[in-house]
């Protein structure tokens, strides 16, 4: 299921071209080109340089800190790592339910920030390549230049995410790094007067979500050819789905599908995460590769955000984002869809099944409720799993009995889709780049092969002390006079002459 | 003893009784003068310097000078205010202060001052000191990266809980806050949650295990009003613990 283009023979003997940085993506990353003479693409990587470290800082402190120390990972979708630790940490006090009023509030956040992370993606820092074309004027690919010459879908755009943010601030106390939940439940209820405030608000969002997802069909619908073979490759997918087989963002269990759509396992217990994912480092990036256990690092390669989740369940629990998922699935014929355009329609379609539940939840008078924690049993060990934005996110935990956290594990979004995005890329590299003289434009088709998944390099740069490296001592002149490296076993040495 | 005399105090009349400090007759008049290490029920230390004001055009610490009949003390003054911007500055770099997952925020009078004086970066370099948090306690944890060395926990425990459980030992910027144990761990110290000195630790080293942030944002103490319009910020976070709504465990304490 790959298309090569890792690793070159002969290295040395090709020319480097480099994107860096990458831009309109959360995060610092770059991708390397190597060409040969004749201007073909020999290799093309996805590199996340960034270096970030939060499962070692995390280690020796105190459990109740950790749901607002490890959101500070990312500024866009804080409340996924927010939530996800929080549901460590709800094993770790022992709350098996939480009560209504905590598991509505926690929801209504989530599918807040959902709607602002997936309208700030597509409007913000996507609608400019697709409205404008991949290669049209650099300088008016951004939300600028939609605004200019598209004023209502750029407005309705940052009003969109403006709600969300405000669904944020009244469940978790500020748009950015809020502290509403706690382990065992939230802090807070939401107050009556906010929540008829968003209530006034909430059938305008809808009605421009579902604006939204006609624009993104539009697009498709205008060069269907370009849309269905970007970038395109075949994978395996994988979320959380609900008990019954929904879409669930907040909770559910594990679903994975190979390329096909046939099912591989299904409603396995996300805390059992270890035994079905494995983690490869490569010496060239800070990201790791996940693979799923039993098919291997070759075969085991998946995808996760919108368009796995979209595509992995059976029902969208609100009635018109099913609707749209219907279309989204008849579209393809009885096939998975694999383009990474596509990610964009499912994206959308996310958005207004968000916006949809925010609705019914505020009309759900549990939200307003005062019965807020819930405790029990003392464990040691947390795993929290929910579906981010961007992703399936995977938090870890052991504490030990003096409530100090002693082991973090972190599988974010970004990192399941590492080696999906660099498939993306050598799929655009080979098809538009090879043989071609290099032009911005031209390169900006490889960023928009990344940013269709909505990567956020930050959160996901965890292989700390397995990068392989290499230290040289160079003299005066120039001459290398001494030569370590750390190969990726963690054993050091001279490497063999 | 009746007020018999007053200073000013930038400009303001306050009185005073024969025997209390600048400070003490601020306090008690309802006027702001920035500080740290004071607190109205302990005897003043005078080693943070954050309450430094100018008498009689001479600095002197307001909590350890004695209140005289027509002095001139001056406090809010740019020149002033630098000065204990800076003193503050540099508590935030010897220690680790990470207010983002703090759960004291909104309740730190350090970093309540820090705001109120419009500290905006450390501006010097941090020590980044290796200071392992004690969670040996069943019921509190103490996060030494937090300490400012005000003495008060130390205060508290001698003078109140009669236990000298806490002490201040080393010298100059060696100087560190230590359990008076034999182990040296507060769980081999006769430390309670209901002590004195678990409830007037300013910034957050003494803490109530298990319970973190349980105080939604825009409802913490200084969230509500600014420090600077607090004359007794300790009473006020005090009251709102014993509301179940502040930093110190739940209750008790005061």
């Amino acid at each position: 299921m790959t298309y090569g283009y890792e690793t070159a023979e002969h290295p040395e003997r090709l020319r480097r071209v480099a994107i860096d940085p990458l831009s309109r993506v959360e995060g610092h990353g770059k991708v390397t080109i190597l060409l040969d003479a004749d201007d073909k693409v020999r290799q093309v990587r996805l590199h996340v340089v960034e270096f970030r470290g939060f499962e070692r800082f995390i280690q020796g402190r105190p459990y109740w800190e950790v749901p607002v120390m490890v959101q500070r990972l990312c500024g866009i979708c804080p409340v996924s790592h927010h939530l996800a630790a929080s549901k460590a940490m709800d094993a770790i006090v022992g709350a098996a339910r939480l009560t209504p009023t905590a598991e509505k509030v926690r929801r209504l956040m989530h599918y807040g920030q959902m709607l602002q992370s997936h309208a700030l993606h597509f409007f913000h820092l996507c609608s400019p390549d697709l409205l404008f074309g991949f290669g049209s004027e650099a300088a008016r690919r951004n939300i600028v230049g939609v605004a200019a010459a598209h004023p209502e879908t750029a407005r309705r755009g940052v009003l969109l995410r403006r709600f969300g943010q405000e669904v944020i601030r009244v469940t978790a106390g500020r748009r950015i790094h809020g502290t509403g939940s706690v382990p065992g439940g939230v802090n807070k209820p939401v107050e009556r007067a906010e929540r008829d405030a968003l209530l006034a608000q909430v059938y305008d969002i809808l009605s421009w979500s579902r604006s939204a997802v006609e624009l993104v069909k539009k697009l498709h619908g205008q060069d269907p050819a370009l849309y269905n073979s970007f970038g395109v490759f075949r994978s395996n997918m994988m979320s959380l789905v609900a008990p019954d087989g929904g879409l669930d963002f907040y909770d559910g269990r594990l679903r994975a599908r190979d390329d096909a759509g046939q099912i591989l396992f299904d409603q396995v217990d996300y805390r059992e995460y270890g035994s079905r994912i494995r983690e490869e480092v490569k010496p060239w990036s800070y990201m790791k590769f996940p693979f799923l256990a039993a098919l291997g690092a070759e075969k085991g390669w998946y995808k996760v955000g919108p368009l796995a989740r979209v595509q992995n369940c059976d029902h969208i629990p609100t009635p018109l984002a099913d609707a749209e998922r219907r279309e989204f699935v008849d579209y393809a014929g009885g096939s998975p869809i694999h383009a990474p355009l596509a990610y964009h329609w499912a994206r959308m379609i996310e958005m207004l099944h968000a916006a949809e539940t925010i609705k019914d939840l505020l009309h759900d008078d549990d939200i307003l409720g005062e019965d807020l924690v819930r405790t029990g049993e003392r464990a040691r060990e947390g795993i929290g799993v929910i579906e981010a934005p961007r992703g399936t996110l995977i938090h870890h935990y052991r504490v030990d009995d003096d409530d100090l956290v002693t082991m973090c594990n972190l599988i974010v979004s970004t990192t399941h889709n590492n080696q999906a995005m660099n498939e993306a890329i050598r799929h655009v590299a080979k098809r538009y780049l090879s043989g071609h003289r290099l032009t911005e434009g031209l390169l900006n088709h490889i960023e928009v092969a990344i940013r269709a998944f909505d990567p956020c390099l930050s959160c996901a740069t965890h292989a700390l002390g397995q990068m392989a490296l290499e230290v040289s001592l160079v003299g005066p002149g120039g001459e290398e006079l001494d030569r370590l490296a750390r190969h990726e076993d963690g054993a050091v040495g001279r490497p063999a002459p | 003893m009746s007020a018999t005399a007053t200073f000013t105090l930038d400009g303001r009349a306050i009185a005073f009784n024969e025997g209390q400090t600048i400070l003490q007759a601020a306090v008690a008049a309802g006027a702001y003068i920035p500080h740290l290490c004071f607190h109205p029920d302990f005897k003043p230390h005078g080693s943070c310097k954050v309450c430094t004001v100018r008498v009689n055009g001479r600095h002197a610490a307001s909590c350890t000078t004695r209140a005289a009949p027509g002095a001139v003390v001056e406090s809010d003054t740019p020149a002033i205010n630098d000065e204990r911007r800076a003193l503050v500055q540099m508590l935030f770099v010897e220690g680790n202060h990470f207010c983002p997952s703090c759960e004291k925020s909104g309740n730190c009078k350090l970093q309540a001052t820090a705001c109120d004086l419009g500290m905006v970066s450390p501006h010097f370099d941090h020590f980044y000191p290796d200071r392992p948090v004690d969670a040996s306690h069943p019921e509190l944890l103490l996060d030494f990266n937090r300490c400012i060395l005000c003495s008060l926990c130390v205060r508290a425990s001698r003078d109140v809980d009669r236990k000298n459980a806490f002490a201040l030992s080393g010298r100059g910027i060696r100087t560190r806050l230590i359990v008076n144990s034999r182990t040296g761990r507060l769980a081999d110290s006769d430390v309670t949650a209901a002590d004195k000195a678990v409830h007037v630790c300013p910034v957050g080293v003494i803490l109530a295990k298990r319970r973190g942030f349980e105080v939604p944002l825009g409802q913490r103490v200084f969230d509500l009003k600014p420090i600077s319009a607090m004359a007794d910020p300790s009473a006020a976070l005090e009251r709102a613990a014993a509301r179940g709504r502040g930093p110190g465990p739940r209750g008790g304490g005061t």
